[in-house]
């Protein structure tokens, strides 16, 4: 068994093999392997004997469960109207101008990627990023330069 | 009745939850029928948004005689300007677990699950030994009741709640047709309440309390307090808990930085106030006496004469593109042509006029579309391009 089998097969002992524990098992590989390839979608299906183009259409509805190649670091920088408002612009500006990437790109060694997404709920704090699943908020590229130093390093 | 509109704060949401065990144990004593009745006169509407009135709502999944029943939690909090759910989920999660618990032991049901937006997952941990310390408690005084935590993976049209039960039996979060309602066959075509975590919130301050003092607060049909996640061009950002029924004037007066030009009343999918009507708006639910009244999930977004109000709608629809569901083709493409055609009217290639039609287009959107997403979209649009017409063009 490859590390991918392995890890769903786990998944699947873990949550269960009914349709309603899908989201949970996609929501385990795209944490392990930051994004779904077309393997191991094909392979979740197997296991929980339902047709892949379920198991497809179901991971590409959500923002979350990437389907492209992902960096280790995912940075989502909350583009929605008060952060907008408050200075997206200029964070992501400065997060390109360090790592050298695009919204939408990795870093060639698939340390970082850099998205752009829809309120993330800090509107009182913008502007606002996640990376994986810690939240920075009231950013300035001061501090984002500071934030991403501490990344870079680990 | 009060028909004052004073800007009045209250304190009960985050008021200490030390109490939730007695609390609790009290209310699970309590005759079946008077907690709903109680509930119901209180006239609690539902805090997400919708405003339907919870106590009939409980009572409604109550009345089924389906075996199987579930309490469910919406916390995918995702409309634009929107915090306070995690704020309460963080600081009094136990207010909202007990009257989970409680809404479980009226129902009937033995599952209780907390749909989390993906966006929090930092929560997950804390929230799940909080979890398992509730748990236990209910273990001891005999109540047989689980909570689990589901989580989203970020799509704002999972709020809607079958579009949340689709989800969780894990397929596309796209909204059913209703009827049937969740409260006959929800999730899993079995009989659901499914409330919003301020809703279930203010349910313990009126098991706590009584309805009465509830009842007490606000004004009429807009009973009780609502938290207002406030941002945008403010001193003092934040997340505020007042009295249902002040004026939009009041709220100015006390959150605004002395030049608001408008202020946006329940996120992306609610309506745009410009300040020549904040005297006449009242923040609560329909069918107040005197003026408009807007109801709402408490997003308030004060802009300022600063800010560009086609940039707002630009956003407001970029977004609404990007979260339709893409199941209804008057979202779907309605929300693809609002925001190709204000750009087009903005760069000339359109004439004005056209923006007549876009309005046209929305109102067929509020009629036809399936859900609550593609309907108020409208919302946003309409009250924009007609308030604030010239910035759409020059």
């Amino acid at each position: 068994m490859n590390p991918t089998q392995e890890l769903i097969t786990n998944l699947a002992d873990q949550y269960g093999r009914n349709r309603e524990q899908l989201l949970p098992i996609l929501q385990g590989v795209v944490e392990k392997e930051k994004f779904l390839s077309d393997y191991s979608m094909i392979e979740i299906a197997r296991e929980l004997d339902i047709p892949a183009a379920e198991v497809y259409g179901t991971a590409t509805f959500y923002s979350f469960l990437e389907y492209k190649q992902m960096g280790t670091y995912i940075i989502r920088v909350c583009k929605t109207i008060t952060c907008s408002m408050k200075g997206k612009n200029q964070i992501l500006l400065t997060i390109k101008d360090m790592l050298k990437i695009g919204v939408g790109e990795t870093t060639p060694d698939r340390k970082f990627s850099l998205l752009e997404t829809n309120c993330l709920g800090w509107c009182h704090k913008a502007p606002a990023m996640l990376i994986n699943d810690e939240i920075f908020t009231e950013l300035t590229p001061e501090k984002v330069r500071g934030i991403l130093t501490e990344y870079l390093k680990k | 009745m009060a028909t004052t509109y004073n800007l009045k704060r209250a304190d009960f949401i985050f008021r200490n939850e030390n109490d939730w065990e007695k609390i609790l144990n009290r209310t699970l004593q309590r005759d079946k029928t008077e907690l709903i009745n109680e509930l119901i006169s209180s006239e609690l509407k539902g805090r997400g948004g919708a405003g339907f009135p919870t106590g009939l709502k409980w009572k409604l999944a109550s009345e089924s005689k389906v075996q199987e029943k579930f309490i469910i939690c919406n916390a995918d909090e995702g409309e634009p300007g929107t915090f306070k759910d995690r704020e309460i989920l963080t600081k009094v999660p136990f207010k909202v677990l007990s009257s989970m618990a409680i809404c479980a032991y009226i129902i009937g049901a033995k599952q209780g699950i907390i749909y989390l937006r993906g966006e929090y997952r930092f929560l997950k941990p804390d929230l799940e030994k909080t979890i398992s310390e509730f748990e236990y408690y209910c273990n001891e005084i005999n109540f047989d009741f689980k909570i689990k935590i589901f989580m989203g993976s970020g799509a704002y049209i999972c709020g809607e709640e079958t579009a949340l039960f689709e989800s969780m039996e894990g397929k596309r979060g796209e909204p059913r047709n209703k009827p049937p309602f969740p409260t006959n066959a929800g999730y899993m075509d079995k009989p659901t309440v499914i409330n919003n975590v301020e809703t279930l919130a203010h349910t313990f301050t009126i098991f706590k309390y009584g309805a009465t003092k509830f009842y007490d607060l606000g004004v009429q049909f807009s009973r009780g307090t609502k938290l207002f996640s406030v941002s945008g061009d403010t001193p003092k950002p934040g997340i505020y808990e007042l009295e249902l029924g002040m004026s939009l004037q009041d709220f100015v007066d006390e959150f605004g930085d002395g030049d608001t030009k408008a202020v946006q009343v329940g996120g992306a999918s609610g309506f745009l106030v410009p300040r020549k009507r904040f005297g006449e708006t009242a923040i609560g639910f329909r069918g107040k006496l005197t003026g408009i009244s807007l109801p709402t999930g408490g997003s308030m977004m004060l802009f300022n004469s600063s800010r560009s109000m086609f940039n707002v709608l630009d956003n407001y629809l970029e977004f609404f593109r990007e979260e339709s569901c893409g199941q209804c083709t008057p979202c779907r493409v309605g929300c693809q042509q609002l925001l190709i055609g204000i750009k087009a009217v903005k760069q000339g290639s359109k004439p004005a006029s056209y923006l007549d039609k876009l309005l046209k287009l929305t109102e067929t959107m509020q009629y036809t579309a399936k859900c609550g997403l593609g309907q108020s979209v409208a919302n946003s649009f309409s009250s924009i391009v007609e308030n604030f017409r010239e910035e759409m063009i020059y």
